[in-house]
């Protein structure tokens, strides 16, 4: 039970590295959860399965640079300290 | 609503009088006057400066052979300017990174607000209206209203449960001073992951609430009262007293946070108790509710290995 803001930073490094791993066309297409299925409705209730999906996409174009350099630099570290 | 606009403009002319005794010129930051200017310096310092005139006189008399010299004197002013020029810069970039003027209204409370925000955690059931009420589109500071928000009393709070946590470790001969910074980290996590989560679950739902995370992390805060409630129940009193009056602070916590949630999350029709139908109204109904029944899990999370 001893967390400290290290696990934290590694779940949100884990979670999200996760996230940005589903490929648009051999995973999510397949599943139901790709693009198009998630634009549709235009009326003022997405629904929570539009706004997941939305997110994962967001999360997939926003994130994936960044975490290219974080998990860079995690390599190193972990190289380097252990 | 009238009712309410008239309340907070009567309080509004209370305020005024206050402000113009200390100064002339209002900050325009700091619009709705949170807390009184008690500094020596700023804009308004004019006219502290002028009443004070008596006393530095007679210390000015002493030193005068010090300040008359003009080499000191230009070297003073040089040195002020470049202090307050230092100082504007990181007032701008800290503002940049922390929202320093959106904090301080969440730390503008007083005695009276928070014994009553106190008593209203640990005893929900009396309290008839949870609305808070707002002075021209913003809402109006914690001291005012009891129904606001504060950081105060979730800080407190928090520092406060970390020193008991440590005193019943400290009892039960499983104390080290590294343990308060595990109890601490742990706890802090704790909270960041609720607030997340909660913010995740209200992105889900599209809710269009006015709840910024501030407020998210001051209501997940007010749970901390609570946990020290019943760890210190425990530590007087024995296992039994821990497990009621740990029982207590959660229904109440629970209470609480629904009758709050209640007019921020739901509709107005469904705000003011009359059923409606459809899937979105039952979504956010059932968000409230599991965000409300998260609060006495952790409770029971938290303070459950602090008391064998």
């Amino acid at each position: 039970m001893a967390f400290t803001l290290y696990s934290l930073i590694q779940t949100a490094i884990l979670c999200t590295n996760a996230v940005a791993v589903l490929h648009e066309e051999r995973f999510l297409s397949k599943i139901g959860w790709g693009v198009e299925h998630g634009v549709g409705g235009f009326g003022d209730d997405p629904g929570v399965k539009a706004q997941v999906l939305n997110l994962i996409r967001s999360v997939r174009t926003v994130m994936r640079v960044p975490l290219i350099i974080v998990n860079t630099a995690c390599i190193v570290l972990l190289l380097l300290f252990g | 609503m009238d009712y309410t606009a008239s309340q907070s403009g009567f309080r509004q002319r209370k305020l005024q009088p206050n402000m113009r005794q200390r100064n002339s010129t209002m900050d325009g930051s700091d619009g709705s006057q949170l807390f009184e200017d008690t500094s020596g310096v700023g804009l308004g310092a004019q006219t502290g400066y002028r009443n004070q005139m008596a006393g530095p006189q007679a210390a000015g008399l002493t030193g005068q052979s010090l300040l008359s010299d003009p080499m000191s004197n230009l070297a003073m002013a040089y040195g002020s300017s470049l202090a307050s020029q230092g100082r504007e810069m990181v007032d701008k970039n800290l503002d940049r990174f922390i929202p320093i003027s959106k904090l301080k209204y969440y730390f503008a409370v007083d005695t009276v607000y928070v014994g009553k925000k106190l008593g209203l955690l640990v005893f929900p059931y009396m309290h008839e209206n949870w609305e808070v009420s707002y002075q021209q589109d913003t809402p109006v500071a914690p001291r005012f209203d009891v129904n606001a928000p504060d950081l105060y009393i979730p800080a407190m709070g928090f520092i406060t449960y970390v020193l008991v946590a440590g005193l019943a470790l400290g009892t039960q001969d499983r104390f080290s001073p590294e343990l308060l910074g595990v109890q601490a980290s742990s706890a802090f996590v704790w909270l960041i992951m609720e607030v997340l989560a909660v913010l995740l679950s209200l992105y889900l739902v599209t809710v269009n609430t006015d709840l910024t995370t501030i407020d998210l992390l001051a209501f997940s805060g007010y749970k901390y009262v609570g946990m020290i409630v019943g760890v210190v129940a425990g530590l007087l009193f024995g296992r039994p007293a821990y497990y009621l009056s740990l029982l207590w602070c959660c229904a109440a916590i629970f209470v609480f946070m629904i009758r709050t949630l209640r007019l921020k999350l739901l509709s107005e029709a469904a705000a003011e108790g009359r059923l409606v139908r459809g899937t979105r109204n039952q979504l956010r109904m059932y968000l409230t509710m599991s965000i409300a029944a998260a609060q006495p899990i952790f409770m029971y999370w938290l303070t459950y290995h602090l008391i064998r």
